[in-house]
């Protein structure tokens, strides 16, 4: 059996480096694309708008109920000919790999956040609209500055625990082609016959940074203790 | 039942006006046939056992409930649905809660400075001078940049009260300020009411705190099953109740 041999990491870290940029920036484009939309979904279900929170709740069951990996395929091949349709042409209007990777990803996680800021916004105490409606405040500042900001920071952990399964979902556009940390290394690892290597370091870098995430979940959580009851 | 208007003749004095107003909660009747008028500067003790609909009517006045029939004028703006009367009606109207409602992430300072720079419209280092001139008022200046779970109850409910009155209202509700507190702490919270009543604000306060009513309240107000059964003096009343339901009543908590 051939000896371990890691030089193959340093070699390639351009590479990987790419890979991984990639995959971060996936991550914080779904992330933010997904908490803006979330909340909104949120709150229109909350409101109970008419209409609109029947077809809000449609969309978040179907996303929850199926794999990624398929939401991905269905928009890569199918967005562009409903657009062609759309535009008259008739004729498919591709959309790149990449912004397929980042729509899909906001879409998809907007569905999960919106669920846990909508059960976020059941848990505040009733007790906290009727002061705001005490002081008269309208019900954009009630929910901008009472009720959103402690919704976010009592589902900050499981928020931030839903992010780090992102995270590692963005492993999942190798059915795009497009090449993240995971992918650079399995390819890497194929060309160079070093798959022990390269996947150790792949585990190592996905642990790092999901413990760091935890982490993060951790000091959240003593940080906002005092300031909630 | 006739009332008696112990210490209200003038009518147009009347800050509060309610009349024949009716709560219902589904099929049941929580208010009913309520008339009520408090006078500027007045200071009225709402007693009763509990269910007797004496927390539903504090908060229909200031709209937090919202009343099926009658008519309730405060500060001669009668609330309907218009959004517009019931903030204006809110903007004059201060509410102390039970369990203090203050908003858990924002700092003393912050709870106090929000609504009059939202709602009113003042500036940051206005709203914060009124907030700490007022927390300097319930005595506890020091904790202003605290949050409010580092206080005790005590204290919490003193801020509650800093809050509503950074609003500058003309009239404040207190719906049993004193009922989750723990004994030692019942009597600061109200010290700093009774410092209120002095300055000649108008209350309505929902309380069994039967020696803050003999010292600061006009009228005494008895409630049982959604109705007003006796109103008087807080002598007469506490002395020799005339009906026999506010008797049993002040027997019991009394003991």
């Amino acid at each position: 059996m051939n000896a371990l041999d890691f030089s193959i990491i340093a070699q390639s870290w351009p590479y990987l480096w790419s890979g991984l940029l990639f995959s971060l920036s996936l991550t914080a484009a779904a992330f933010a694309i997904g908490m803006v939309l979330g909340t909104c979904l949120a709150l229109v279900q909350h409101f109970e708008l008419p209409g609109l929170a029947q077809v809000v709740r449609a969309y978040v069951a179907l996303i929850r109920s199926i794999p990624l990996i398929l939401v991905l395929f269905w928009f890569f091949f199918l967005v562009p000919i409903v657009l062609g349709h759309l535009s008259g042409s008739g004729r498919p209007i591709p959309i790149s790999a990449t912004y397929t990777a980042f729509i899909t990803f906001g879409l998809f996680e907007a569905a999960y956040y919106s669920e846990i800021i909508r059960v976020g916004l059941r848990a505040v105490n009733k007790g906290q609209f009727e002061a705001c409606q005490a002081l008269a405040l309208s019900t954009y500042y009630t929910y901008r500055q009472i009720v959103l900001p402690q919704v976010f920071r009592v589902a900050s952990p499981i928020i931030l625990s839903q992010t780090i399964i992102l995270f590692q979902d963005t492993s999942l556009v190798y059915v795009l082609s497009l090449t993240d940390l995971l992918g650079a290394a399995s390819k890497l690892a194929q060309l160079n016959g070093r798959l022990v290597e390269m996947y150790l370091f792949v585990a190592v870098v996905y642990l790092v940074i999901s413990s760091a995430g935890s982490q993060c979940v951790a000091s959240l959580r003593k940080r906002y203790s005092l300031a909630s009851r | 039942m006739p009332h008696e208007n112990a210490s209200n003749a003038g009518q147009s004095a009347a800050i509060i006006v309610v009349e024949n107003m009716v709560k219902r909660f589904g099929s049941f009747t929580a208010l009913n046939n309520i008339n009520l008028e408090v006078g500027r500067g007045e200071k009225i003790v709402l007693c009763g056992p509990s269910g007797s609909g004496k927390s539903t009517l504090i908060r229909c006045i200031n709209h937090i409930e919202k009343h099926d029939g009658g008519r309730i004028v405060v500060d001669g703006v009668e609330l309907t649905n218009r959004v517009a009367d019931i903030n204006g009606v809110r903007c004059e109207v201060g509410m102390v809660f039970q369990n203090f409602n203050l908003f858990p992430h924002l700092t003393v300072a912050e709870n106090c400075m929000l609504a009059p720079m939202k709602v009113r419209g003042i500036s940051h280092s206005e709203a914060r001078d009124r907030a700490l001139g007022l927390l300097n008022k319930v005595r506890i200046q020091d904790q202003a940049d605290k949050y409010p779970a580092q206080l005790s109850g005590g204290q919490q409910q003193r801020v509650a009260i800093a809050r509503a009155l950074c609003m500058q209202p003309k009239i404040m509700l207190f719906d049993e300020p004193t009922s989750a507190l723990d004994p030692e702490m019942v009597k600061e919270v109200l010290e700093t009411m009774v410092d209120l009543a002095r300055e000649g604000m108008t209350m309505v306060c929902v309380t069994h705190e039967m020696g803050f009513a003999r010292q600061v309240a006009d009228r005494v107000i008895f409630m049982d099953r959604g109705s007003i059964v006796e109103e008087a003096a807080p002598e007469p009343f506490f002395r020799a109740p005339r009906t026999e339901r506010a008797r049993s009543f002040l027997n019991q908590i009394i003991h």
